[in-house]
């Protein structure tokens, strides 16, 4: 079993909503990385969502753009990346890391070097923002022979009828984007998004993650009543750039962030199944 | 063949040459690269389009347009003076330079506008480098009665302040963006995030042949009115179109003058950005030096380093600086059905200044580009030959960026 669903199950079995936490890779600096993938576990973290930087993030907001600046200011590579998450994984070995980019820097490596690097470091799973089902047969086969899952997004003007399509190609979990926007937009509607969780779980089997403009506790609790996982990221990615030359104040953030958001999720008693 | 220039968009082609194929592909180029999110209006642009390219309202809606409000057909003329002093192949002139506006870019402006307001859109967003498609836009956005906001680099917003100030005049809201090397590239990833966000009113008007499906298809065929209407001026003086020349950026100019002479015995030069030189680095060349990448929605030739981020480009004219190019190019390319060629800053401005000096007309520093590369050309060619350069553009928006160049303050 992949270390993305033992974990959906686990959680299952102990009533809890998973938390996924966004990063971006390198940002501040590719050695700290993986010291603040150690903050976002230790903080309550049940899977981590990697960025991989580049230069155009068309479907990001100007907190993750600038992110992906500060990580290219420094030639962040691909290679780096899976160096830090092979770092990371001599001390935690269960806690899925999903490579979240787009895809022009998978193209240049070559999909088939890249799948296998990226599996071979302790990568779990990839989401490629830019690449909808239609264009992803063949990158999708490729990341399954090396026991890769692959995310895809759904959106609030997907139809069901594409949902399902998606939902063939997409393995781990379905990534819901719960707005029209960027990320870190704040125009959250919180009971049609919702409403719209409830209609997406009664058509697929995977679990359902739902992610973009989510900042606070409140928020994240009332979303956990009908998502599988909730998605922290812009927010997160603005304390590192607050206290960017100082490793404790990140960590410090990310605890006084992301404990309440996950004692919320735990009080909310995610009955779903 | 007699042909008109009233016809279906794209009668030409269609069973020798056939593309996009359905999932707007050419070939391993093209594409639907983009967030989920953006897949139902890309949908729905597509349906709308295939639903109304051969309606004969909707066709007559844009010829209209096209001739009462654009000011078409253009003028081809031919260039004596330029002629007898190359000593070489005739040159004549497409003249989209006095299209409305001043540029070419307002044949797909209009056309997308009248799709936008079939759509029931009241808003249009754009992005501009040289800020030729942003007046564009602004242009038919005020003409059609709808709302508008058009991206531009910051640093292009102090090359092209003329502009600028043009589309404020028309009634648009311009938004500098500041992110990464702040020119076209960036403008269009600031639009393609509104769009995101603003998708349930708002109408793209992508301005080159680049973006995702069915952009490159659209664009192309509005701007096909280019290479029409010379068909039938050439025929119309009984004259040979032995070679076709033209500017690329994103290439909209140049695959509308392109489109309707692919498989014909014509030959084709799309002429790129070599800003300081193909081998400083420093240009705006990606079918001359770049590799096959994925941007904007489209697999097309990119130029980016070695992990596949996208590099700063360089080019005197802001509308070819761009990184990357419309996937049709990449396809044609490939398929060496067009010669892809370049031309340096300096040879771009040389001809700026020939063409205004010998012929009264003051090129677009994009299109003296086109011109430079035509100096070379006519000389190699039978003075009995023809060349038609697609001039895409007039120079007024450039006289501060030669100026500077010459030190004079005006």
């Amino acid at each position: 079993m992949s270390r993305i669903s033992k974990k959906f199950l686990d959680l299952e079995k102990s009533k809890k909503t998973c938390l996924i936490s966004y990063i971006t890779a390198g940002d501040p600096t590719i050695a700290v990385t993986p010291e603040i993938m150690d903050s976002l576990v230790d903080s309550g973290t049940d899977i981590i969502e990697l960025g991989v930087p580049f230069s155009d993030p068309m479907a990001d907001g100007p907190t993750i753009q600038r992110a992906c600046e500060r990580a290219l200011k420094q030639n962040v590579s691909c290679f780096d990346i899976f160096q830090a998450v092979e770092n990371f994984r001599k001390k935690d070995k269960t806690t899925p890391i999903v490579l979240m980019g787009y895809l022009n820097p998978i193209e240049r490596i070559g999909y088939e070097k890249f799948s296998r690097l990226a599996s071979e470091s302790g990568v779990d799973a990839i989401l490629v923002v830019d690449l909808p089902h239609e264009e992803a047969s063949d990158i999708v086969n490729v990341f399954k022979k090396d026991n890769l899952e692959s995310i895809f997004l759904i959106a609030p003007n997907t139809d069901l009828s594409r949902i399902q399509k998606i939902s063939k190609y997409a393995s781990g979990f379905l990534y819901y984007v719960s707005l029209k926007g960027v990320t870190g937009a704040s125009t959250l509607n919180i009971n049609e998004t919702r409403e719209q969780l409830k209609n997406i779980k009664k058509a697929v089997n995977l679990p359902l993650a739902v992610g973009f403009g989510i900042k606070d506790a409140e928020t994240a609790k009332s979303l956990s009543e009908d998502a599988d996982a909730i998605v922290i990221g812009s927010a997160i990615v603005k304390i590192i750039e607050k206290d960017q030359n100082d490793k404790t104040k990140i960590n410090d953030g990310i605890m006084d962030l992301m404990k309440p958001i996950r004692l919320g999720l735990d009080e909310s008693g995610h009955t779903e199944g | 063949m007699k042909t008109t220039s009233k016809q279906n968009l794209n009668d030409f082609n269609q069973i020798k040459y056939g593309y996009p194929d359905e999932n707007g592909h050419y070939g391993i180029f093209g594409g639907t690269f983009v967030a989920e999110t953006l897949i139902k209006p890309l949908q729905d642009l597509k349906d709308t389009y295939y639903k109304l390219k051969n309606d004969p309202d909707f066709l007559k809606e844009l010829y209209t347009e096209f001739e009462n409000y654009v000011g078409r057909p253009t003028p081809l003329y031919f260039a004596k003076r330029l002629t007898d002093k190359l000593n070489g192949a005739n040159i004549f002139l497409k003249r989209e330079d006095l299209c409305h506006t001043g540029a070419h870019k307002i044949n797909n402006t209009i056309g997308q506008a009248i799709l936008a307001k079939k759509m029931g859109k009241t808003r249009i967003i754009a992005e501009t480098g040289a800020g030729q498609h942003g007046v564009a836009s602004a242009t038919v956005a005020a003409r059609l009665g709808m709302e508008c906001v058009v991206y531009m680099g910051e640093q292009d917003i102090y090359r092209q302040s003329q502009n600028v100030y043009r589309m404020k005049l028309l009634g648009a809201e311009v938004i500098p963006v500041t992110s990464g090397s702040r020119t076209l590239k960036d403008a269009l990833n600031e639009a393609l995030r509104d769009w995101v966000t603003n998708v349930d009113n708002t109408f793209y008007i992508i301005g080159t042949v680049a973006g995702p499906s069915p952009y490159p298809e659209l664009v192309r065929d509005f701007q096909a009115i280019i290479g029409r209407e010379v068909i039938t001026q050439m025929q119309d003086i009984d004259k040979r179109v032995d070679a076709l020349v033209a500017c690329v950026g994103g290439g909209s100019n140049a695959i509308g003058l392109f489109y309707p002479f692919i498989n014909t015995s014509s030959k084709m030069y799309g002429i790129e950005a070599a800003g300081s030189g193909l081998e400083t680095g420093k240009h705006s060349a990606p079918l001359n030096k770049g590799k096959v990448g994925v941007l904007h929605g489209n697999r097309t030739y990119l130029l980016e380093d070695e992990n596949g981020q996208i590099i700063e480009t360089h080019s005197i004219s802001a509308g070819l600086d761009y990184p990357g190019v419309g996937p049709e190019h990449a396809l044609l390319k490939d398929l060496g059905l067009v010669e892809y060629k370049s031309a340096t800053d300096e040879e771009a401005i040389q001809a700026f200044h020939e063409l205004s000096r010998v012929e009264g007309i003051i090129p677009a520093l994009e299109t003296s580009h086109a011109v430079a590369y035509t100096f070379k050309l006519a000389k190699e060619m039978k003075k009995n030959q023809n060349i038609v350069i697609n001039l895409s553009g007039r120079g007024d928006k450039d006289l501060n960026t030669v100026a500077k160049l010459e030190g004079i303050k005006i």
